[in-house]
């Protein structure tokens, strides 16, 4: 009796050890992240375009890469949401098979694996193809590619938890398929279609890889979409190297202001998620 | 008639994102494999792939030193991921209440969707020196910037993801098979080991393998803490260079050299090919595992 | 006198009741069946015996329940030793991912029962926990309880497949099986039969008039004729109310309250 009590509170400490382990790693990511951040956070760092260079100079900030990564991120969303959306609604099974339905989610889980490295590298494949440099297009291109999977396969799972007897009552006031998705079906997923863009979002934002030679690095704000564009990730990335401690200063913002967004992003989409699954028919 | 046309209209342009987004996944494995094509003419096949010998300069594309390094990195990382995931979803699934495992999910959810480069900045400022005071303490030289370093931060950075799927997979047991123990007067744990484990396995394997399919193509983190010294490494507190940090480190100038860009899309080639093996036969065990007949 | 003891138990998950203030004294050594249209709380009544029902997250229990004299919602309570005790039978077999013979033999061996008093002949008994059981006599012990199961000649060939191979009939007398190998002295079964076919149901009803002998078995049923061929002793719940309680042959021939009357003659279900 007492040994079974005992090989149960043995495994009971070594799984509170194992999450009292990942919870510190939050907590200390986050404050490192803080304390290395708020001390070099300033006006100047945040609406200031670094003088000087980058890599070397002392002064200014990165209102580059704080811009740029919006610019990016923003036309990548709407690319994405402009694919993504179709698709998931033409994988109800209304409109597609079982099979052709089954090989695309497939297809996209893998390319949801897929490193953002090679979607880098593609992306790069592609640009020399166009003919195009190291530009906001470039990078805008490819951060679309990269949240489509994310993308559709939220808005999927959203779209397939709409009840097939809510859609049923539609069909049988004699409604048209797209006239059910549209009066119904978006109505009932919206939370999840929300939701799905929001994760892709905070995927797309952070992603350093994908972008490294598609977008490049510069010091100003674009004013085209063929000049290249900074991005806090690989601010994040460049500056850290750097024994410079004003140019690390501009890392450790860099990371704050980049971590601050990916965790709201985060969190509006599960109180999204939460608040709105109470409105909807189960 | 309108509402007719309306509805085909929709069902044609729903069909070709559909096609374009299959297309996509075949367009960039032609794409990498179109480019990758030509080291072949010059460099043998195992030559590549079994190959220390590293020098662009002189057409020597040897890729084994990063394909062992990404191997030890990413074995090393799931080494120490694999038992604190096992035992925090354990109980995350079983022990938790409602409430905690909802708040654990939040904290999981938002420590999977921290960006990479935040990883490699805590670990720059965490890890590398804390390899460095160990090395020095074990006589070992080293500059922090290892194998050992890569490996933790590519552990931490794989944790919340494969317990976000190791708890769905535990949930998903139906209540009653562990009712049929608990009810022979099992204790919680006895229930776990001999019931929810067993039934469990292959969706835990299945999400170990796609933490490993992540842990391998994982790039800047990576990149940032493990030294990017082109041999393969002797012991864990040696550097490392894996293919992802190969090609994000050389793409840049790689016009130049002629042959380069082949042998680093041979690299991405190589990424893409492991990391798209191992999640389909992850998702294929995944989705099986609604069938509990076995 | 009885083994188990319900004072005033009410049970209900998150704000709905689903037991209201219910008092009952069960009796040794018989059928007890636990009637009542669904959604009454028969089950819920069944799994508060053993305390299963603490794996629901938002169930409330108020009262007490007592087995032989100890209250079984104390906080300090050993709930393996009480379950063991206290042996279910679920709706659906649910066999444990094992072979037929571990399936039998898992309970004895998280309990570090020996059997011997089984063997024996004699009822259960104390747990004599420590000597190592051989394999000879585990090999007894599962013959031994299957064979009271009435399962032992259609398995004894095919001992090593996984449990989970057998039809569902045979699932559920291994379950049975399963039960009787922790030595229980009360046996609970939730509509025991409700998902088999008609002669496997027979079969597990037929075990349960042999063991009725050694063990108080509690069966929650919703048909009514099973309840007229097992029961020793009605147990009527309506919407969470204990309307009627007493020997099956008062209670048919008998019934005191307007809705027993009512569902006897099957005016509601």
């Amino acid at each position: 009796m007492n040994r079974r009590k005992l090989e149960e509170n043995f495994f009971k400490f070594l799984m509170a050890l194992s999450l009292g382990l990942v919870f510190l790693a939050l907590a200390g990511i986050i404050l490192i992240v803080l304390i290395k951040g708020l001390s070099s956070l300033s006006w100047s760092m945040i609406f200031e375009t670094p003088k000087g260079g980058y890599y070397l100079g002392g002064e200014g900030g990165i209102a580059n890469a704080i811009v740029g990564s919006l610019y990016l991120v923003a036309g990548a969303t709407v690319l994405a949401l402009i694919i993504s959306l179709p698709v998931a609604l033409a994988l109800q099974k209304e409109y597609l098979g079982k099979r052709f339905a089954d090989i695309t989610r497939l297809v996209l889980d893998i390319l949801w694996g897929t490193p953002s490295i090679v979607y880098g590298a593609f992306g790069f494949v592609v640009m020399v193809w166009l003919g195009l440099r190291a530009s906001l297009l470039g990078g805008i291109i490819v951060l679309t590619l990269l949240m489509i999977p994310i993308m559709t396969r939220a808005m999927d799972e959203a779209v397939r938890l709409v009840p097939y007897e809510l859609k049923e009552m539609a069909y049988a006031m004699g409604t048209t398929r797209f006239e059910t998705t549209l009066a119904v079906v978006l109505r009932q997923a919206f939370p999840g279609v929300c939701t799905g863009v929001i994760l892709a979002v905070g995927r797309g934002i952070g992603d350093a890889a994908s972008i490294l030679f598609t977008a490049g690095y510069t010091d100003e704000i674009p004013r085209s979409l063929f000049d290249p564009v900074a991005s806090l990730p690989l601010a994040v990335f460049f500056q850290s190297g750097t024994p410079v401690p004003e140019v690390q200063a501009r890392a450790f913002t860099a990371a704050l202001i980049l971590l601050v967004i990916v965790l709201v992003i985060n969190i509006v989409a599960r109180l999204l998620g939460w608040r709105f699954s109470k409105n909807i028919v189960r | 008639m309108k509402r007719r046309f309306k509805d085909i209209v929709a069902f044609a342009s729903g069909r070709l994102f559909l096609i374009f987004v299959n297309a996509l996944a075949l367009l960039i494995f032609c794409g990498l494999l179109l480019k990758a094509a030509p080291i072949l003419q010059t460099v043998s096949l195992t030559d590549l792939l079994f190959s220390s010998v590293w020098h662009p300069m002189k057409h020597q594309f040897g890729l084994f030193p990063f394909i062992v390094s990404t191997l030890a990195v990413t074995l090393l990382a799931m080494l120490m991921a694999i038992p604190v995931c096992l035992f925090a979803s354990i109980y995350l699934a079983e022990y938790a209440s409602r409430r905690f495992r909802e708040v654990s999910r939040l904290i999981i959810d938002i420590l999977a969707g921290i960006p990479s480069v935040i990883y490699g900045l805590c670990g720059i400022l965490v890890i590398v020196p804390f390899v460095a005071v160990v090395g020095e303490y074990l006589g070992v030289s080293t500059t922090g910037y290892s194998l050992l370093a890569g490996g933790l931060v590519l552990a931490v950075m794989v944790i919340p993801f494969i317990i976000a799927i190791s708890v769905e997979v535990l949930r998903m047991i139906p209540g009653p098979f562990r009712e049929s123990a608990l009810a022979l007067g099992a204790t919680k744990w006895e229930t776990v080991k001999y019931v929810v484990l067993k039934k469990a396995a292959k969706g835990l394997v299945a999400a170990v393998v796609l933490g490993f399919a992540r842990a391998f193509g994982e790039t800047m983190a990576v990149l940032m803490v493990v030294g990017n010294v082109a041999q393969a490494p002797s012991s864990i507190f040696d550097p490392a260079y894996p293919l992802p940090a190969l090609i994000a480190n050389n793409y840049g100038e790689v016009m130049s050299i002629p042959l380069y860009d082949a042998a680093l899309m041979s690299a991405a080639l190589i990424l893409m090919t492991v990391v798209a093996l191992f999640s389909l036969t992850a998702h294929y065990a995944l989705s099986r595992l609604g069938d509990h007949n076995d | 006198m009885s083994r188990i003891e319900i004072n005033e138990l009410c049970v209900s998950f998150g704000r709905n009741p689903v037991l209201k203030n219910i008092s009952l004294s069960i009796p040794d050594r018989q059928i007890i069946c636990i009637i009542g249209p669904s959604g009454c709380g028969k089950t819920t009544l069944l799994k508060s015996l053993n305390r299963l029902l603490d794996l629901n997250e938002d169930v409330s229990i108020t009262g007490d329940v007592r087995v032989d004299g100890q209250s079984i919602y104390q906080s300090r309570l050993d709930v393996t030793a009480l379950r063991k005790k206290v042996g279910f039978l679920p709706q659906r077999p649910y066999p444990l991912p094992m072979s037929i013979y571990d399936n039998v033999a898992f309970g004895p061996r998280i309990h570090g029962l020996d059997g011997l008093n089984a063997l024996s002949g004699g009822k259960a008994g104390s747990p004599a926990a420590g000597a190592k059981t051989s394999r000879k006599d585990k090999d007894r012990l599962v013959e031994h309880y299957l064979t009271l199961a009435g399962l032992w000649d259609e398995v004894k060939d095919r001992l090593s497949e996984p449990a989970a191979k057998l039809s569902i009939g045979q699932q559920q007398r291994l379950a049975l099986a399963r039960v009787l190998s922790i030595e229980p002295e009360v046996i609970l079964a939730d509509e025991a039969t409700s998902a088999l076919d008609p002669i496997s149901a027979r079969l597990v009803e037929n075990q349960f008039r042999l063991l009725k002998k050694d063990y108080t078995i509690i069966l929650v049923t919703h048909i009514l004729r099973q309840a007229r061929r097992l029961g020793d002793y009605i147990v009527f719940l309506y919407m969470g109310d204990l309307v009627e309680h007493k020997p099956a042959a008062e209670f048919f021939g008998d019934p005191s309250d307007e809705k027993t009357k009512a569902y006897v003659n099957g005016d509601i279900s």
